[in-house]
């Protein structure tokens, strides 16, 4: 099992009001799993996604992450983790504005020290991949918001993760990059790697294997729609 | 490291405007600095040269009784003081820092001295065969004493320039006959110091001291002292120091070469002491050091505000790129990592703050020294530390903001926009 999730609750203050934003959350990943994440606005889906992440601590509850308990983490330790284990996409690209693609994808590995001709070269092969060969010593402002998305899926997978979470990566995109992004996690599936993904998007939450709904801080697997 | 010193230059480079502000209390505080001290060092080198003068680094060892030199006039031949011999010259020109020695007997103020009938009131010295060499002395006229004038006892004189001056009324000295003592003595030679080897400043009344005598100087060869005056009269000695810095050491050792040989008893307070001018020059400069340090106190306080500055503008950095430090921890980033990252940044900022300061100053004392005239000299060491120095304000002024960025929690990081 790669990830997880036992009872895993977190409060947030806003004062001396506690607000639980996750409520008793339960969620186990298997390896090779692609996993979408669906529910309305402010439910706490990036939430939870943080703390997959190792961004951020649950207020109670047991999180395993290739077997590695997260809770009582050094600091230290968590950013090793986010740089090794995990892969982030995010809603904006947020590539930094003062380095090329290149630079923006090699940017874990610089982390993790890897030499700079190796850095490069692994950079490459990644942009190749997702189809930005021609692209390589562009700028971010030189490049369109979908071709962002795509360096920023390069970068996650630049550090060869054997998780890639992903918060909405279409949700900046037109139909047309979505599309393309899309098809690239798919691919990105089928090569092995697990995916957990946040969407709004009922189109892009099928292409999952499994479906989960979050409403008000509680999980489930089914979908509760009361609309109907 | 490297990597980040580029990526310091490229954010100093994208706000140039805002980092040269930031930078300007650093640049005035380090110009102010480095201007101040180049006049120091101007200052210093001028007084060391003026009084010192460029070329003979003469030091003066003279019998001494408590703090007056002894009076030779007015004072029977003292008990326990043995003449200087020449193997007291070879020990003392033996020493690492001494270039050159000579003994010599003097009388500073003549009354026994005639030419025809004028009387010559200056200073006399017998003298030894080093003498001239050691003094900066060249002989211009004639001829300087020989071998054989020492051996046969030749009634030979030479005079210095003030006295061709003051006493032959500037016909050639050469063959006049003046008296000393009654006895005849023939001038064979002019000789002058070389003005390089003469001090600039004359007010000091030590400068007497180091030319000997402001109305001229009669050489004749030591060996007819003691007929014209008494035997074994303490002599004075005189040594070429190999250089200005090396004075007042050579006139130590050789003061405790001469000391040793004394037997003058305990109680006696007569005991050869050196007359050594770069000492007093060092005095003086301890005393423009001293005003001058209060100017670099001063001029740090715009350091400190430089420093305040640069921590102000850091922190609205940190502000900034709140979302950059975000995603870079969410990538894997260490705490350390972005810590280095502002701390370069901040000292790149300084140092570079500095480096315009210091070229700065450098321009500023230029400017100084051509509108008043006050010497200043760029001082290498003093660059290097300023440049250093302020380096070292961007670590300690970064290094709050930088713990700040390092500390930030990436979710909030990540969710501010
Ligand atoms: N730092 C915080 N302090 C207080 N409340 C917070 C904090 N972060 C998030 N919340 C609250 O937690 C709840 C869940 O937020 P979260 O960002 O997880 O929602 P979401 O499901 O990702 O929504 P969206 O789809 O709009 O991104 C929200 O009500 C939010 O106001
Ligand atoms: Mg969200």
């Amino acid at each position: 099992m790669l990830l997880n999730c036992e009872n895993v609750c977190k409060d947030y203050m806003r004062g001396k009001l506690v607000v639980p934003v996750l409520k008793n959350v339960n969620l186990k990943v298997e390896n090779g799993e692609y996993i979408a994440i669906m529910g309305p606005s402010g439910s706490g889906k990036t939430t939870l996604m943080n703390l997959i992440g190792c961004l951020d601590v649950p207020t109670s509850g047991n999180l395993t992450l290739n077997g590695e308990n997260l809770s009582g983490m050094k600091s230290r330790r968590m950013a090793d983790v986010r740089n090794q284990v995990l892969g982030f996409v995010f809603q904006q690209a947020d590539l930094l504005p003062g380095l090329n693609a290149i630079d923006n994808v090699a940017l874990p590995l610089l982390y993790r020290g890897v030499k700079k001709k190796e850095r490069r070269k692994k950079a490459m092969e990644m942009l190749e991949k997702v189809g930005l060969s021609d692209r390589m010593e562009f700028m971010p402002n030189q490049l369109s918001g979908g071709q962002c998305q795509r360096v920023a899926i390069a970068r996650a997978m630049a550090g060869d993760p054997q998780l890639l979470l992903a918060d909405e990566p279409t949700g900046a995109l037109d139909s047309q990059s979505g599309k393309q992004v899309m098809e690239l996690f798919r691919q990105l599936n089928q090569e092995g790697i697990t995916i957990l993904m946040i969407t709004h998007s009922q189109e892009v939450a099928d292409e999952a294997d499994r479906i989960y709904y979050i409403r008000d801080g509680i999980l489930t697997a089914e979908k509760e729609d009361r609309a109907k | 490291m490297f990597e980040n010193i580029k990526l310091a230059f490229q954010g100093i480079w994208s706000h140039k405007m805002r980092s040269l502000l930031t930078m300007l209390g650093i640049i005035i505080g380090i110009a102010s600095i480095i201007s101040i001290v180049s006049t120091i060092k101007g200052t210093n080198e001028q007084i060391k040269q003026n009084l010192v003068g460029s070329g003979t680094n003469a030091v003066t060892i003279a019998l001494y009784q408590g703090d007056w030199t002894f009076d030779l006039d007015w004072n029977a031949i003292p008990e326990g003081v043995p003449p200087m011999n020449d193997a007291v010259r070879t020990q003392i020109t033996a020493l690492e820092t001494v270039e050159d020695a000579s003994i010599y007997t003097e009388r500073n103020y003549v009354s026994n001295v005639f030419y025809q009938n004028t009387p010559y009131n200056g200073a006399l010295r017998g003298i030894d065969r080093h003498y001239l060499g050691v003094n900066g002395y060249s002989v211009s006229l004639g001829r300087s004493f020989t071998e054989r004038d020492y051996q046969n006892y030749n009634k030979v004189a030479i005079v210095d320039d003030k006295v061709a001056q003051s006493l032959f009324y500037g016909e050639n000295p050469i063959g006049k006959v003046i008296e000393i003592n009654k006895d005849p003595f023939v001038v064979v030679g002019m000789a002058m110091q070389s003005s390089e080897n003469t001090p600039v400043i004359n007010s000091l009344s030590d400068y007497d001291l180091y030319v000997g005598s402001s109305s001229g100087c009669v050489f004749v060869p030591d060996v007819h002292w003691g007929s014209l005056y008494r035997y074994d009269e303490p002599q004075k000695l005189c040594l070429k120091a190999t250089s200005t810095d090396d004075m007042t050491a050579a006139g130590q050792k050789a003061v405790s070469i001469i000391n040793s040989r004394l037997s003058v008893g305990e109680k006696s307070d007569l005991s050869y002491q050196s007359n050594d001018i770069s000492k007093q020059a060092n005095d003086l400069q301890k005393l423009t050091n001293t005003t001058n340090m209060q100017l670099i106190w001063i001029a740090s306080i715009s350091l400190l505000v430089g420093g305040i500055g640069v921590m102000n503008i850091m922190l609205v950095s940190v502000t900034e790129r709140t979302r950059e430090i975000g995603l870079k921890k969410a990538i894997g980033a260490r705490e350390g990592r972005i810590l280095w990252q502002f701390l370069t940044e901040a000292a790149v900022l300084t140092s570079f703050g500095g480096i315009l300061g210091v070229a700065a100053g450098v321009g500023l004392s230029k400017i100084i020294s051509q509108l008043t005239g006050a010497p200043t000299a760029i001082s290498i060491p003093a660059s290097i530390i300023a440049v250093v120095f302020s380096t070292l304000i961007g670590v300690v002024f970064g290094l709050l903001p930088a713990v700040k960025a390092a500390r930030l929690n990436p979710i909030d990081a990540l969710r501010r926009e």
